[in-house]
């Protein structure tokens, strides 16, 4: 299982993404790859990737992929993200 | 990695801002004014949210204003900025922004450390309304874990 955690720089609020998306998956007792990554690499970091995790903002930027996006509101919400990443791929 | 010590030059209270640039420009000033950065680097900030959105209101009340790596960037650095009265960003959900977080990394590894003491800070939802609340520095290092500064800590 792949997750790709995706920002516009890939630095700062992906890196925040990825990580608090590594403890929710441990709240849930899954296992993932969790990797950062920027909006314009996304079809490389994506390829294999079974959900892709971003803000609404940058939702419509993400092109044609076979992965689940998962939109996150509040990247510290570790509830939010919990009960999306479960409702995902749980 | 800890966070870096928050001092009065990185940390500014609030300040008025008139729209969402004022407000990360409160921000990058703070990076530029402790040569963190040069100038240039508030103008990537801005130009990240006009390229792809607000994307980095990542929490409701909160910016975490940054740009990618580059020349400008001289040091790690993270500063934090309060405003008068909050700003829209344009998030569908965590407007309006009352503390901006201005980050500067010099490579895209070197901060991973932080982003981990970040989430912990912030993983605990009553520092965003804590931060913008808080009229003191001391107060401002009390959210982020840190102990009061004494007099003479500064250089």
């Amino acid at each position: 299982m792949k997750i790709v955690a995706v920002c516009g720089s890939g630095v700062g609020s992906s890196a925040i993404l990825k990580l608090n998306a590594e403890r929710a998956l441990e709240r849930l007792d899954l296992e993932a790859d969790v990797v950062a990554g920027d909006i314009e690499s996304l079809g490389t970091t994506a390829a294999d990737a079974q959900v892709i995790l971003t803000s609404p903002e940058l939702v419509e930027r993400i092109g044609k992929t076979f992965a689940d996006i998962v939109v996150i509101d509040n990247y510290f919400d570790l509830a939010e993200l919990t009960e999306k990443l479960e409702r995902a791929i749980g | 990695m800890p966070l870096p010590e928050l001092s009065e030059a990185s940390v500014a209270l609030h300040v008025e801002a008139d729209d969402w640039r004022e407000a990360i420009r409160v921000a990058g000033a703070l990076l530029s004014d402790t040569h963190a950065t040069d100038a240039a680097y508030t103008q990537r900030m801005i130009d990240v949210v006009e390229e792809f959105g607000a994307y980095v209101v990542i929490a409701p009340g909160l910016a975490l204003a940054h740009a990618r790596p580059g020349a400008d960037v001289h040091d790690d650095a993270l500063v934090v900025a309060t405003l008068a009265a909050p700003v829209r960003f344009g998030h569908p959900h965590n407007d309006p922004v009352s503390v901006v977080l201005g980050l500067a990394v010099t490579t895209a590894e070197s901060h991973v450390g932080w982003v981990a003491e970040i989430a912990n800070v912030f993983n605990d939802e009553t520092a965003i309304p804590r931060l913008a609340a808080a009229t003191t520095l001391d107060e401002v290092r009390a959210v982020f874990g840190a102990s009061p500064l004494r007099i003479g800590d500064q250089a």
